[in-house]
């Protein structure tokens, strides 16, 4: 069967991690699972370029790694489980690190997912929000 | 005789595990959510499975990107339990069953399945949540286990056509196994759920409640929903779900639901739980 990578693209908000996008990311990726080692994180946290310079990244992967740019770590190969190690490193939890990818702070994030999460209605694609 | 004689369904939230970790599920926010697990911690007291064959997903948690194993079963005599990057979850580590997990593994890759053997394996919050929220927090777990590491993080995921055939062999495979082994399956992961980008927080309650309907009632036609709908209706990570295909595949053609949970919200995930048996046939 042929591969649809293409099908995704209409997914308004959403990157889907692809075997593409794996390939573009496995430096990255990579950086990210030594984070599961306590003494790798405090390497990291005490001096987050060097540490990121032992890896072979892309300067743009390491701009948004610096930044804390979860969207453009998606955007460049990075994928959210792998990122969870970096806010991770730093006591984040997943609320606090994925709201950040939203247009909304942390309380008004939280307060979306107690009242029910987001509406599926307008979210479905980007055909039907007018933006393909 | 081994057989399969139950199938549960669950979401796994790494929150949910801090949650039990941290001692806060009594706390407002938890508490409703823990509530709809009483029912199954006390049903498990009396039907405690010798082995539990618990498909999971691993999260970037013991697997890298070196390695991608589309279906991968551990067959160690015992599973570490990894640091996702705030410490190990502190619960005990999980004892295999490598007899029945050797004559699985076998059976399935000459059932054309083919399946990587993992010899060397540490469990992550994919298989722990589920397993506390069954038994709670023992000193050591009262079941044996076979995890069954299924790829859902890197499109293409395996389809729910094979997904559901290879929840089949399991069933002949535990069969043919000649000891006398009450054995569950455990399907983990979903419901609705999305954790990246500007739509994170999906939830679509309606959606999970039809794909819970179907999948006791029509797992034959909801074997062939693409992956595209599971991403679009519920959410980049809801795509999880295709494991409940494989515990669904395992309990044969009809099944009795004993039990079933909703919940919104768990973190930033819709949390659904089932508690099936196979129908006997007459
Ligand atoms: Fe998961």
């Amino acid at each position: 069967m042929k591969p649809d990578f293409e099908q995704f693209k209409d997914l308004p908000g959403t990157t889907i991690f692809t075997i593409e996008k794996a390939r573009e990311g496995f430096h990255f990726n990579e950086f990210c699972m030594s984070l599961r080692q306590e003494e790798n994180r405090k390497r990291f946290l005490a001096d987050e370029r060097s540490y990121l310079d032992e890896w072979e990244m892309t300067e743009e992967q390491k701009e948004a790694v610096l930044t804390r740019d979860f969207q453009k770590m998606l955007d460049n190969g990075g994928n959210v489980y792998f990122l969870s190690k970096i806010f991770a490193a730093e006591g984040l939890s997943y609320v606090q690190a994925v709201s950040t990818m939203t247009d909304m702070n942390v309380e008004q994030y939280q307060a979306m997912m107690k009242s029910g999460g987001r509406h599926i209605d307008g979210w479905r694609s980007k055909k039907e929000r007018g933006e393909a | 005789m081994a057989k399969i004689t139950a199938g549960i369904a669950t979401s796994h939230v790494p929150a949910v595990g801090a949650a039990i970790d941290m001692g806060r599920t009594e706390e407002d926010y938890w508490r409703p959510m823990f509530e709809g697990y009483e029912f199954s911690k006390n049903w498990i007291k009396t039907n405690n499975p010798d082995v539990a064959i618990i498909v999971y997903n691993d999260h970037a948690s013991y697997f890298g990107m070196e390695i991608m194993p589309t279906f991968a079963v551990g067959v160690a005599e015992s599973f570490e339990i990894c640091d996702e990057g705030y410490g190990p979850r502190p619960v005990p580590p999980v004892e295999g069953a490598p007899e029945l997990a050797t004559h699985l593994a076998a059976s399935l890759i000459l059932d054309d399945f083919d399946l990587t053997v993992l010899n060397v394996l540490e469990v992550d919050h994919g298989l722990t949540v589920p397993m506390s929220l069954m038994f709670g927090t023992p000193d050591k777990w009262p079941a044996k286990v076979i995890p069954l590491a299924v790829n859902v993080v890197m499109y293409p995921q395996p389809s729910g056509e094979r997904c559901l055939s290879i929840g089949k062999a399991i069933r002949r495979a535990v069969a043919e196994f000649d000891e006398d082994l009450n054995v569950q399956i455990w399907g983990t992961g979903g419901m609705s759920h999305q954790i990246q980008g500007a739509r994170a927080g999906l939830i679509n309650l309606p959606w999970d409640q039809k794909f819970m309907d179907d999948l006791i009632n029509e797992p034959e036609v909801l074997q062939y929903k693409p992956h595209l709908e599971y991403m679009r209706e519920a959410g980049s990570e809801g795509v999880e779900l295709i494991m409940w295909l494989i515990m669904r595949g395992a309990l044969g053609d009809k099944v009795d639901e004993v039990y079933r949970f909703n919940h919104v919200p768990a973190s930033n995930t819709s949390v659904g739980h089932l508690i099936l048996t196979p129908k006997e046939e007459a």
